[in-house]
């Protein structure tokens, strides 16, 4: 994987030395090779902390709304399913496309980490990343993993190996779609519950939440200045839960908040410390908008109407809602 | 030194519970444990080194009621809280975690005192439990915490399918005689082997030599005033989950909910990373992310030590490093800022 880091920095070099970009934003390495950090480099000798390997599965995407407030061009790096959510922020006229220029990555899918500790792996020294399989060095013993095994939930539900969005593409023959399986399997699965079960289930899971906005503030959908949730002159700001049910409907109403912006790119599940699978909130929904309204992949252009912004005479009717409510 | 077969640890925690609740590392579904309330057929979990909350919570709740007021035609009463006078057992606490409790003394037992916490501690037991197997995150051997050998009321160990056994204070003498009847004597080998094993895996450890010299108080200004802070900072979303999963976060708001027929006054932790933190009538003395965030680590690792005898506010149980979702965190800051020229 060093191979590609080298190309990319030296593309970035030469982008930032013609004068074409004022800086750059990528990923920065880590301490044990898998805790890559989103970073700004702002000349050519802070590159030598850029990295781009297995561990890349930050969407930097959303950064770029306060870098395309800046002077000069910003060069971002940006992976297949990245694109989607740039197309989207710029659709939402959040990110200044002039002042970015995008440079295609390949992915061939995104390592999570936990995946391998929940196989045992502790105490990691280093990391060797190979094409398909990843050696693990530790204080233990070195332990060796097929890639397409531990790649983290969103990777599963990859949307392809085509950028939606690009000045400039780099390998792109090298990415994989790293699909596994139907993306609405676990969202036809809480569907398939009965009410008080699917009650269950959500209430076990956003129970644990423990309100630190994390799911809200990676969220490149959740984009408002200042959270109706932050506003102390809302009424709701909220930084406790009133009671064991405010938490739950944070999360909900969220959701709703982000429906047809949400691209489904899976940083909410990824980066929730309690793993509550938020995403599956959001995947129902598009679930439902494509049933209702026809086929939407939210950012696969910057530009196109949405459907709930959009009206056509086949558009579902309100009454709807007690066709498919069931009896709760 | 005593031991019991930990085939009989649901009978050692159903004797512990003779006298209160006990609270044990109990797995709540795949992917996480929690210090919970243990009951018949809890599945206790002794493998897990850091529960996904850490066992603050046990003393200093996310959420906690401290007043009401309460209106009647033109009396105002005011309805003090309660304190919690109940017993309570912590059981399996890391020795990071343990350390944590008294660091939060330092905060929550100083004048003031703060009654709610106060409570809690006075009248719970915490029985710890030895790290077999650090991970690369634990870096608490930094500020001389022993996983080895936790402290504790009772300190236990796991070796060969026993529980290990060592009551160090009254508390942990008076739980001693609630499970006398499990426990059998023993020699100290097998828990000196068990030190032993886990001492020089924290010696192969790669965070176990991180330096902390750069971060003392006659370096205040420096470190405050470095320019390494903009680029740290620089992807930090803002959220709390470093300070909400943190052990030694201390700082908390106290609000007031409009009930309707009253106001219920209550504390909730709060995050320095967050916009209003410390907001006063003034405004927010800390008005960019950058300040937020050199704040959370001035805290932990210059302003605590400057007024606790050099105690610094980190215990390295490594939550914040694993949790983050961006991967920044404790270590990085101490590495980059413990690298500048003085």
């Amino acid at each position: 994987m060093q191979v590609m880091t080298d190309v990319l920095v030296k593309r970035a070099k030469e982008l930032l030395s013609s004068g074409e970009v004022a800086r750059v934003f990528g990923w920065g390495h880590g301490e044990f090779g898998y805790d890559t950090t989103p970073a700004l480099f702002e000349d050519e000798e802070s590159l030598g902390g850029f990295v781009y390997d297995g561990f890349c599965g930050a969407n930097i995407s959303k950064y770029l709304i306060a870098e395309s407030k800046k002077e000069g061009k910003t060069l971002a790096f940006l992976k297949p399913c990245d694109t989607y959510s740039f197309n989207q922020l710029v659709k939402d006229n959040r990110i200044n496309k002039d002042n970015i220029y995008a440079v295609g990555i390949p992915c061939a899918g995104k390592v999570d980490i936990d995946k391998l500790k929940e196989q045992g792996v502790s105490g990691i020294i280093s990391i060797e990343e190979g094409d398909k399989e990843i050696t693990v060095k530790t204080v233990y013993g070195d332990k060796t993993f097929v890639k397409a095994d531990v790649l983290l939930d969103k990777c599963y539900a990859c949307k392809g190996k085509e950028h939606k969005a690009g000045d400039e593409f780099i390998s792109p023959e090298l990415s994989e779609d790293t699909t596994n399986g139907d993306k609405y399997e676990l969202v036809t699965k809480l569907e398939n519950m009965t009410p008080d079960e699917r009650f269950a289930f959500w209430r076990s899971q956003l129970s644990k939440c423990i309100r630190c906005n994390a799911c809200r503030n990676v969220c490149p959908a959740c984009s408002c200045l200042k959270c109706i949730f932050d506003n102390d002159n809302s009424g709701i700001a909220s930084k406790a839960n009133a009671d064991d049910f405010e938490e739950n409907m944070f999360h909900i109403i969220r959701a709703f908040h982000v429906c047809g912006r949400c691209t489904d790119c899976g940083e909410c599940s990824r980066v929730c410390p309690q793993h509550i699978p938020l995403h599956l909130l959001n995947r129902k929904f598009i679930k439902d908008m494509n049933e209702l309204y026809g086929e939407y992949q939210a950012g696969e252009d910057d530009s196109s109407r949405p459907p709930l912004l959009t009206y056509t005479k086949t558009d579902a009717e309100p009454s709807i809602v007690h066709e498919r409510g069931g009896d709760k | 030194m005593k031991r019991v077969s930990l085939d009989k640890l649901n009978e050692l925690l159903s004797a512990l519970s003779s006298s209160g609740a006990v609270y044990a590392p109990v797995r709540r579904d795949e992917k996480d444990v929690y210090f919970s309330k243990w009951s018949e057929g809890s599945d206790v979990d002794l493998t897990v080194l850091k529960t996904s909350r850490s066992a603050k919570d046990l003393f200093f709740p996310q959420v906690e009621d401290i007043a009401s007021f309460k209106t009647e035609g033109k009396k105002i009463s005011v309805i003090a809280g309660t304190p919690d006078g109940e017993k309570f057992t912590v059981f399996g606490v890391r020795a990071c975690d343990a350390r944590s409790f008294s660091i939060l003394d330092k905060v929550f037992l100083a004048d003031p005192i703060d009654p709610y916490y106060k409570a809690r501690r006075d009248n719970s037991t915490v029985i710890t439990l030895a790290c077999p197997a650090p991970e690369e995150t634990c870096f608490c051997s930094v500020f001389s915490i022993d996983p080895s050998s936790p402290e504790g009321d009772v300190t236990t160990w796991i070796k060969d399918g026993f529980l290990y056994w060592r009551a160090n204070t009254d508390k942990g003498a008076e739980a001693e005689k609630n499970v006398s009847s499990l426990l059998e004597d023993c020699d100290e080998t097998a828990v000196k082997e068990a030190e032993k094993q886990t001492k020089e895996i924290v010696s192969k450890m790669p965070l176990s030599n991180l330096d902390l010299s750069r971060f003392t108080p006659d370096e205040l200004l420096p470190v405050f005033n470095s320019p390494k802070w903009t680029s740290l900072s620089k992807a930090c979303l803002g959220c709390g989950t470093c300070t909400f999963v943190c052990p030694t976060c201390q700082c908390y708001d106290i609000r007031d909910f409009d009930c309707g027929n009253k106001i219920q006054r209550f504390r909730c932790w709060d995050s320095c990373m967050y916009s209003d933190f410390t907001k006063m009538a003034h405004g927010n003395p800390r008005k960019s992310q950058v300040e937020r965030f050199r704040q959370r680590f001035m805290h932990k690792l210059i302003y605590f030590p400057a007024n606790n005898n050099g105690e610094y506010g980190c215990v390295g149980c490594g939550r914040c490093l694993s949790k983050c979702p961006i991967s920044m965190n404790i270590v990085k800051v101490i590495k980059t800022l413990g690298a500048e020229e003085k």
